[in-house]
């Protein structure tokens, strides 16, 4: 499978024709060179899937491929920094979905950025992030991946910014770097503990059992807590920077100033999840750190419920997705969370959160894309502005809605599949944490019905052209997600990645199931009676519950909280005697050395007077004079 | 006698040869067939240079009158590599109506210096180092005095031929003590008798006071501004590099193998010499209006950090100074070869005349740019190694304070080295200099200057080759 290779250097080769001979082009040449080279991609991927996936099982275990490796920095006898392509069963099924939703979105983004300024710069910066995704994906060891996941972020970074005139975008730009680079300093001293004690950075060492964490950090402690598990939770601060988990969540919902198809690709299908695959990529370790495993479970709990909540009440179609997308990310941490064991019953969170990983990029793709038709039609994020626009756009309004089913769980879309694993490993774990899954999902229903119907249904909007619907390459992807999300649940997804690695059939827990069916169309029928005709029912009841409407609405003021820490407390007490210092003592000392020079150099100009009588008199005069130190001297 | 210890010497008399065919060349050859004269001299030069990499000897001859080693050789392909370039830079200038009769001379006296330096580093005896450092320096005098109708350049002379005779002078009293105290001038057998007497110790010190005008270390440095100023261009550059490089290795070698036992003595005094010298360099520098003035005071306090790599007395030391000694050969001469072209064409040689030279000659601006960058060990350019690797030597032996102050000075030569960028690049000017049209040799010259400048440093054999020769004295 050495044609992997080519998977990876594709996307670069773009990003450099595209970033340097860009600007040449015409759009049209430059969409068309990156969405080419993205089908090509996908194609390579595909047929990497294949390969790997009917390749005969040793021990009832896929094996683990390495097609390319090369030992790129060396320090040490064990301390090497490598780049090389791993193949296992999650990276391989990584590669299915960058690569598809990756170029569902290149297609996609021919129509939805037509005409805009900087649209070559686009599709190089979208070339750059598909590259640094596939990378880390397919990382074999972690400081390839550290590489990998910062020039994901860099890439995120330029995109949001990308309409770089509007500073809502360039703060928003800001805000996800720094909040994710704050994340990846507890991902970096992760690394170094990790690889400090274990004395490799290799995963396929790491994973295997040949070194284990937990035996070379016997006995070290740091502030009660012991050394392993301050790794773990160091490299999970990383994953949950990227992943968007409470409280590093702030950067998301502003991420969505970037052009809407970004946010599908990046924000919701692939970078996002990019702290969930780190997590199941070490999963391994993880396991023996089980209360690394309970900090992600309520973490993941906590910030499912909370951005679910948050949904419910938000007013802008993209930043409902995002804290859905923020909500179903937590499922999967929560699923890997309630994991206790790598075979047998307990390991069923590791598949569920894998498969629902799968699903739900399809699907919440398929949302944003689907939302991004819409803006492009209505221009404007705002509900307020839609309302009855299942008559204009009629297969973004299918689609939009296979997509809501999907979410909120009804078979036979794919979503039901996933998360009724899920529920039903949390249930395993214990019932609590089963329950709490359940009532989130069921707020999950809500919010995505309430959304679906301000948008199709509810009173209709002032327009100031009649909506119309979206062209070919934009409902083309749409149709395509669409399909997927219906199909995607019949997978036998145990068969091909379970967390030891063994074949393992998907049977629904019917009673699970059921609950959670029932949960779901109650909440959607609440979300009808109240969305679905003009009425004034939500106001109503937003008045009743007027605190936590504002609340919910304003985030939980999270936001502000984070603004006072860094103004008032960071800035104001930390930074401005810092500043102060340089300012006063650090310049000061620089100055006054220039002017001592400048003041010792006009002093001593006279030496230099041209007479060859003073030159020769100076000459002997410091002969003698050092001659006569050194004598008293000695 | 036994002829085959010539052998040994055999760079000295290739270069000799050298020296002869020229000379016969210029004697005999005919007006017509002279126009290749520079093209002969730049190419046996470069052939001679080629024989100086065959195997390295070591050993000595005439009875330890002579020494040579892989390090000595070193130092003279770096010599030589610059002295090439100083004759391929002074092709135009050589050229010109007025100097055309003088060519024969330019290149023989240059030569002729180049093998007094040769005896200054090879010597093994105190006698044949002073015959050395004469042939070196005398010829430098009528060079300096080659545009001999120019009342700068005879002025200069005068100003040279006498302070070097003066501390000619101190320097054989120093070398009459030392063998008042030692009873030898055999550097072996001085380093084997050596004892601290305060004889010795002012013998020491007029011995360095005699290096230290080479060298134009403060407070023997009063010439330098003047004749720099007033030499010809190319013969400025060969006296702020090759004389000033070799008398540094010469001092190296000397205080290394003969010296070492009094170490505590002259390390001291190489101490405070060093401090001052690249303070005053700098100081001066700050105010100076005219480029080769400005030059001179840069190649002081350059000098200075040349000697941390004395000073250090170890195999590093030694390697890292024979390294910023070629360094400094290429970023100097890239600045003299700019500086040139533009006197030839223009006659200006004052900073202000540089305003805006970026917008008429931009290709010149952004060498000389190069140059002052490395000159003032900007990363990543090659100066910026050869600091780096010269303060690790003086580091290494526990000169702490010493490189502190280095550290600072370099922030000092930071900013008048970027006066200069400054001028070029922001300042503007109502009479700029027009674009100049510099000729082929010059061009040749600057861009290799430019790519030493920029590839020494990355390629790490080259430092890697030195420091595998060092102390194999």
């Amino acid at each position: 499978m050495e044609y992997s290779l080519i998977i990876l250097l594709l996307p670069m080769l773009l990003f450099f024709v595209l970033g340097i001979g860009g600007h040449k082009m015409s759009h049209r040449t430059a969409g068309l060179l990156g969405t080419g080279g993205l089908f090509v991609i996908t194609a390579l991927s595909y047929a990497v899937a294949a390969q790997y996936f009917t390749q005969p099982r040793v021990e009832s275990i896929y094996p683990t491929l390495i097609p390319f490796h090369i030992e790129w920095l060396r320090f040490t006898e064990w301390l090497h920094i490598d780049l090389g392509i791993l193949l296992d069963p999650i990276s391989v099924m990584m590669l299915v979905v960058i690569s598809t939703v990756s170029c569902m979105v290149h297609l996609y983004s021919l129509g939805y950025m037509h005409g805009e300024t900087g649209f070559q710069r686009y599709y190089a910066f979208l070339s750059l992030f598909t590259f640094s995704m596939l990378g880390l994906v397919v990382a074999t060891n972690i400081f390839q991946m550290y590489i990998f996941w910062e020039l994901v972020g860099v890439s995120s970074y330029l995109l949001i910014g990308f309409y770089y005139t509007k500073p809502a975008a360039v703060s928003a730009s800001k805000k996800a770097f720094i909040v994710t680079r704050f994340a990846d300093l507890g991902f970096l001293l992760g690394i170094l503990l990790l690889s400090y004690y274990t004395k490799t950075f290799d995963f396929a060492v790491l994973t295997s059992g040949e070194v284990s964490l937990a035996a070379t950090t016997a006995g070290k402690t740091f502030l009660g807590i012991s050394v392993a598990s301050w790794a773990m939770a160091l490299v999970f601060m990383g994953g949950a920077g990227k992943s968007a988990m409470f409280p590093l969540h702030i950067w998301l919902p502003d991420a969505m100033e970037g052009p809407t198809p970004v946010s599908a690709l990046i924000h919701a299908a692939t970078m996002v999840v990019a702290g969930v695959y780190l997590v199941a990529r070490l999963f391994p370790i993880y396991v023996t750190t089980p209360e690394v495993l309970t900090m992600i479970t309520v973490i993941g709990a906590v910030t499912a419920l909370y951005a679910a909540v948050v949904a419910c009440v938000q007013t802008d179609i993209k930043r409902v997705l995002a804290f859905s997308t923020i909500s179903q990310i937590a499922f999967m941490m929560v699923a890997l969370g309630v994991t206790t064991e790598m075979q047998g019953h307990g390991a069923l969170g590791y598949m569920a959160s894998m498969f629902h990983l799968f699903t739900h990029a399809m699907f919440k793709a398929l949302l944003f894309l689907g939302a991004g038709a819409i803006i492009h039609s209505v221009h404007s994020n705002e509900m307020s502005a839609m309302g009855g626009l299942r008559k204009y756009m009629p297969i973004t309004h299918i689609t939009f809605l296979i997509a809501c089913l999907a979410i909120s769980g009804i078979p036979p879309f794919s979503g039901f599949f996933s998360k009724d694993e899920i529920l039903a490993a949390a249930f395993e774990k214990s019932a609590f944490w089963g329950i709490w899954l359940s009532l989130v999902a069921g707020l999950t229903a809500f919010y995505m019905f309430r959304l679906y119907y301000n948008i199709f249904w509810g009173e209709e909007a002032h327009h100031e052209h009649t909506p119309h619907e979206a062209p070919k390459t934009m409902t083309i992807p749409l149709m395509f997600l669409a399909a997927v999300t219906c199909v995607a649940g019949f997978i036998p997804f145990g068969h091909f990645v379970t967390a030891g690695g063994c074949s393992y059939d998907i049977h629904l827990d019917w009673t699970v199931a059921s609950v959670s069916i029932v949960i779901a169309l109650a909440a959607i029928a609440l979300a009808t009676w109240l969305y679905m005709r003009p009425n004034d029912k939500p106001a109503r009841m937003a008045d009743s519950m007027r605190r936590l409407h504002t609340w919910a609405y304003h985030r939980f003021y999270l936001d502000e909280v984070y603004m006072f820490v860094t103004h008032k407390i960071i800035f104001r007490r930390i930074c401005e005697p810092i500043a102060w210092f340089d300012r006063h003592v650090v310049d000061a000392t620089m100055n006054l050395m220039a002017a001592l020079t400048q003041s010792a150099s006009y002093r001593i100009r006279t030496l230099q007077s041209g007479r060859l009588q003073a030159y020769a008199t100076v000459f002997l005069l410091g002969a003698l004079f050092i001659a006569f130190v050194l004598l008293c001297v000695w | 006698m036994d002829f085959s210890n010539f052998l040994w010497m055999r760079d000295e008399l290739t270069l000799l040869a050298v020296i002869l065919i020229l000379f016969l060349y210029d004697v005999f050859g005919t007006e017509k067939s002279r126009r290749f004269f520079s093209a002969t001299a730049c190419t046996l030069l470069a052939v001679q240079t080629a024989l100086l990499f065959l195997p390295a000897l070591a050993g000595e001859a005439f009875g330890g009158m002579y020494r040579t080693s892989p390090a000595v050789n070193t130092v003279k392909i770096v010599l030589n590599a610059g002295t090439l370039l100083v004759l391929i830079q002074a092709t135009a200038w050589i050229r010109r109506a007025d100097m055309v009769i003088r060519r024969g001379e330019f290149y023989i006296l240059t030569l002729m210096t180049l093998l007094g330096m040769y005896l200054m580093i090879s010597s093994g005896n105190f006698l044949l180092f002073f015959i050395g450092l004469e042939t070196a320096s005398l010829p430098l005098t009528a060079l300096i005095a080659i545009e001999k109708y120019h009342h700068d350049s005879y002025e200069s002379a005068a100003k040279y031929v006498f302070i070097a005779l003066f501390s000619s002078s101190l320097m054989l009293m120093g070398l009459s003590f030392i063998y008042g105290a030692v009873g030898t001038l055999y550097f072996s057998d001085i380093a084997a008798r050596l004892t601290g007497t305060p004889l010795l110790y002012v013998g020491l010190v007029f011995f360095m006071a005699g290096m230290g005008f080479k060298i134009s270390i403060v407070p023997f440095h009063l010439w330098t501004a003047d004749v720099y100023q007033g030499a010809p261009t190319s013969i400025t550059a060969y006296l702020s590099v090759i004389s000033k490089g070799a008398a540094a290795a010469a001092l190296m070698l000397i205080l290394f193998k003969v010296f070492a036992p009094v170490a505590v003595v002259w390390q001291p005094v190489l101490w405070g010499l060093i401090v001052v010298t690249i303070t005053v360099g700098n100081l001066f520098a700050v105010r100076q209006k005219n480029l080769k003035r400005f030059m001179a005071f840069s190649s002081i306090s350059q000098a200075g950090y040349i000697l941390l790599g004395v000073i250090a007395g170890s195999a590093t030391g030694m390697a890292s100074l024979i390294y910023y000694v070629l360094v400094y050969i290429f970023s100097n001469l890239a600045v003299f070869g700019v500086i040139s072209v533009i006197e030839n064409a223009t006659g200006k040689v004052g900073m202000d005349d540089y305003n805006g030279l970026y917008r008429t000659n931009p290709k010149l601006s952004v060498a000389m740019m190069l140059a002052l960058f490395s000159l003032a060990g900007i990363p990543p350019f090659a100066g910026f190694f050869s600091k780096f690797f010269i303060f690790y030597a003086a580091v290494q032996e526990g000169f702490y304070v010493l490189v502190f102050i280095a550290l600072l000075n370099t922030i000092i030569s930071l900013y008048y080295y970027l006066l200069v960028v400054k001028a070029m690049f922001i300042r503007q000017d109502d009479c700029l200099i027009p674009a100049v049209q510099s000729d082929g040799a010059s061009r040749f010259c600057i861009a290799l200057c430019v790519a030493g400048i920029v590839l020494i440093g990355l390629l790490s054999c080259i430092y890697t080759a030195i420091s595998g020769v060092s102390f194999g004295m």
